[in-house]
């Protein structure tokens, strides 16, 4: 089991935690109507305590553990420094404005695209953005410190560029529509 | 007729009968839901605003916008949920451990300091339209092309205020738990601090494992005052920490405003932010997590009338919780690319995902503790007990999910985090444990004062949980689709799943009426006064028959 891209792995999370969220509501209603019952109610499953302690013990470390295993980015983006990327992009930000190297980033399907993004001034954020509005990927551009995201696309399609970070009342205004194009997608690729 | 004389006169509330705890208490409840209702009036003008931006008073204006995401915060946690919270510990710790508090006077600074200081940061905002949010990212509280440099120094100083009121509550807090007197007279500071760390209860664990008899059959403090004793070790770091953060960007407006400019960008922005997500950190996985677990076995004490289920467990996880509420503040770092892989890894994952553990172990003995109590009558204190159970049942996975570098990286700054997480951990969990609280202390702090209508209260308890469920899952649902937390979005985006967590913030608004309705009608609007009116009765015990020699000292 793998996701190539943050869609299909947003689409589980949404069933997973769908499921989870109806189940313990029940549960607690379940436990609040039997706690006024005179009769005993029948226990539908009997959990030892220690039994208990393993399970959330292992559902906090094991939730990384799959995740680790299953999304791609996690285990570039611990070793992003040693991989060469295909393709990189300086990009600067500065008085509440993306400065980019190229009007339009274009990128093959596949490339393992390497952005660095430097700013001037206040704290931002970098993120790209399908056409729907649902995110492919982000993080923090702080001032004085080191902002690279090393990202492989699996998809193809025209994505905006967007500060995902507050940086005041003029920063709501920091979207670049068809940032990124991302093509080849029929050759050999998905379409 | 019978409404116009509950307004005036209330039920049978008769407010100079009340001792100087009980008035002191009960002033800083009434600010805390004046409060509430003020930040739940702000939430759904943001809400309401994501559907219609033109909406008064925001009239589509970002500025306008963000002043209210800033003083929100500051308004509902602070204002609302440090009040109440303060207040019921200030009666709760001398009710628990029968003695007086330390200082009534001083509680009185604690709820006038908080009340000052969160209007003072709500007229910043306001007026100067200061706002930097609640985060303060350095160096946009300092940044003075946008923001006024005299709305800054009334919101720092109004959040001053508030950290100088919390210092004041912590002081009154261990000044009577320390206090030698009552069942206390003989007992030392170290079997104290012992006790206030859970250090009893874990080696209760490990001599058992080692077939030794018990280090102590009877802890010096029961379990409510350990896990309050914990919990305000992390209110005083995160007090200092805010505080700090709040003399630094004061320095800074003051040097603009006296005509010296500074370099911002001499405060490395990674380290700061480290700095202040370390302490603030340690409201939402500290002393929140702590003081639920306490209030949780509490209620379930009062309410079942029986021990609490393995207390022993208890008592060690709350000294667990000691290490892992101060070394998660970097799941807030996972989308910071300079900072070290490894601080991601063991703090933003590994010990974050502890909370599952001690939030899923009070969680389990508060539910044993009242299933062994069975039958048990529902009362309005047992229903919002479970919707409270609720609330952190959901929450807490929640946050596990996010925490995670994979996660993150879709999910940091969108309205996942805020809506199934933040707002269900305090609207569902934390606001229904603290309502379950006030039922169950009405009757102490009001000398058993009737409610005016239980169906007022089921309306309210309904309206609550639902609305605050349904607003987090929305919110949520549209987090999953990218949507941001911190953007106003003014072009009709994730247009459904705002329209449908707006009609759960109405509700949620319509709950806080129908409950203050209830409770002013009854104590009346003259009760209501007389609240603020100084104590006959001095006395700053409850429930101790006759008085400590102590306080009748004190009433001399």
């Amino acid at each position: 089991m793998s996701f190539e891209t943050s869609v299909e792995l947003l689409r589980f999370h949404n069933v997973a935690y769908t499921i989870y969220a109806l189940f313990i509501i029940s549960v607690v209603a379940w436990f609040g109507y039997n706690l006024t019952r005179p009769e005993k109610a029948k226990s539908v499953v009997r959990i030892p305590f220690y039994g208990y302690i393993a399970f959330l013990v292992a559902g906090g470390v094991g939730h990384h553990i799959f995740t680790y295993n299953t999304i791609p980015w996690v285990s570039e983006d611990i070793m992003r420094h040693e991989i060469k990327p295909d393709k990189t992009f300086d990009i600067e930000m500065a008085d509440h404005k993306f400065k980019l190297p190229e009007e339009k980033m274009k990128i093959h399907y596949g490339d393992r695209v390497y952005f660095n993004v430097k700013s001037h001034d206040l704290v931002y954020g970098f993120g790209l953005f399908r056409q729907d509005g649902s995110m492919i990927s982000q993080m923090q551009v702080n001032p004085g410190s080191r902002n690279d995201l090393l990202w492989t696309f699996n998809e193809c399609g025209v994505f905006d560029l967007m500060s995902t970070e507050y940086s005041g009342p003029e920063g709501n205004n920091m979207i670049i529509k068809d940032a990124v194009e991302v093509t080849g997608c029929d050759k050999g690729g998905k379409s | 007729m019978s409404i116009v004389k509950n307004l005036v006169s209330g039920t049978n509330f008769d407010a100079s009968s009340l001792t100087a705890l009980q008035k002191v208490t009960l002033r800083a409840v009434v600010m805390s839901f004046l409060f509430y209702g003020l930040a739940a009036i702000e939430g759904t003008l943001m809400r309401v605003a994501l559907v219609n931006p033109n909406i008064p008073p925001i009239f589509g204006s970002p500025e306008h916008y963000f002043s209210i995401m800033t003083v929100h915060p500051i308004v509902g946690i602070f204002g609302s949920t440090y009040q109440l919270v303060f207040a019921a510990f200030m009666f709760l710790i001398p009710f628990l451990t029968k003695k007086p508090l330390y200082s009534v006077g001083l509680a009185n600074f604690v709820w006038i300091n908080i009340t000052v200081g969160t209007a003072m940061a709500w007229i910043a905002a306001f007026i100067w339209h200061y706002a930097p949010l609640y985060t303060l990212y350095w160096p946009l509280p300092a940044d003075i092309n946008q923001f006024s440099t005299l709305g800054g120094i009334v919101f720092i100083i109004g959040v001053a205020l508030i950290m100088i009121g919390t210092l004041g509550f912590i002081y009154n807090i261990y000044a009577t738990i320390f206090a030698r007197v009552g069942v206390h007279a003989n007992k030392t500071t170290k079997e104290l601090l012992i006790s206030g760390f859970g250090i009893d209860g874990m080696l209760n664990l490990i001599y058992k494992l080692m077939g030794k008899p018990p280090y102590s059959k009877e802890p010096a403090l029961s379990l409510p005052v350990v896990a309050i004793f914990r919990g305000t070790v992390d209110t005083f770091l995160d007090a200092l920490v805010i505080l700090g953060a709040g003399i630094l960007v004061l320095v800074y407006l003051l040097a603009d405003a006296s005509g010296a400019t500074w370099d911002v960008h001499a405060i490395d922005a990674l380290l700061y932010k480290n700095f202040f997500w370390w302490g603030l950190d340690l409201v939402a996985d500290g002393l929140v997590l702590i003081y639920v677990a306490g209030s949780w076995y509490l209620l379930a004490t009062i309410i079942t009338g029986q021990k609490l289920f393995m207390e022993n467990v208890a008592r060690a996880a709350l000294l667990l919780e000691l290490v892992v509420s101060w070394m998660v503040w970097s799941h807030h770092l996972l989308g910071d690319q300079g900072q070290p892989e490894m601080m991601k890894l063991i703090s933003g994952e590994m010990v974050t995902a502890f909370e599952l553990l001690t939030q899923g172990l009070a969680l389990f003995i508060t539910l044993v503790t009242l299933w062994k109590a069975r039958p048990l009558k529902m009362t309005m204190e047992l229903k919002y007990l479970l919707g409270g159970l609720v609330g952190f049942g959901l929450a807490v996975p929640a946050a596990i999910i996010q925490a995670d570098m994979g996660m993150n990286r879709i999910l940091h700054n969108t309205q996942w985090i805020i809506g199934a997480h933040v707002h269900v951990a305090l609207i569902v969990g934390l606001y229904m444990t603290l309502y379950s609280a006030v039922y169950v202390l009405w009757p102490m702090l009001t000398n058993n004062t009737r409610l005016f209508s239980s169906k007022l209260s089921n309306a309210h308890y309904w309206l609550h949980l639902i609305g605050g469920i349904g607003m987090g899952a929305f919110m949520g649902m549209a987090g999953l689709d990218g949507m941001l937390r911190r953007h106003f979005y003014m072009n009709g985006e994730y247009h459904t799943f705002m329209i449908l967590a707006a009609i759960c913030a109405i509700m949620l608004v319509v709950a806080w009426l129908l409950f203050l309705s209830n409770i002013v009608l009854s104590v009346g609007v003259k009760g209501l006064i007389g609240i603020f009116l100084p104590a006959e009765d001095e006395t700053a015990t409850y429930g101790i028959e006759p008085q400590p020699a102590v306080v009748k000292t004190l009433k001399k």
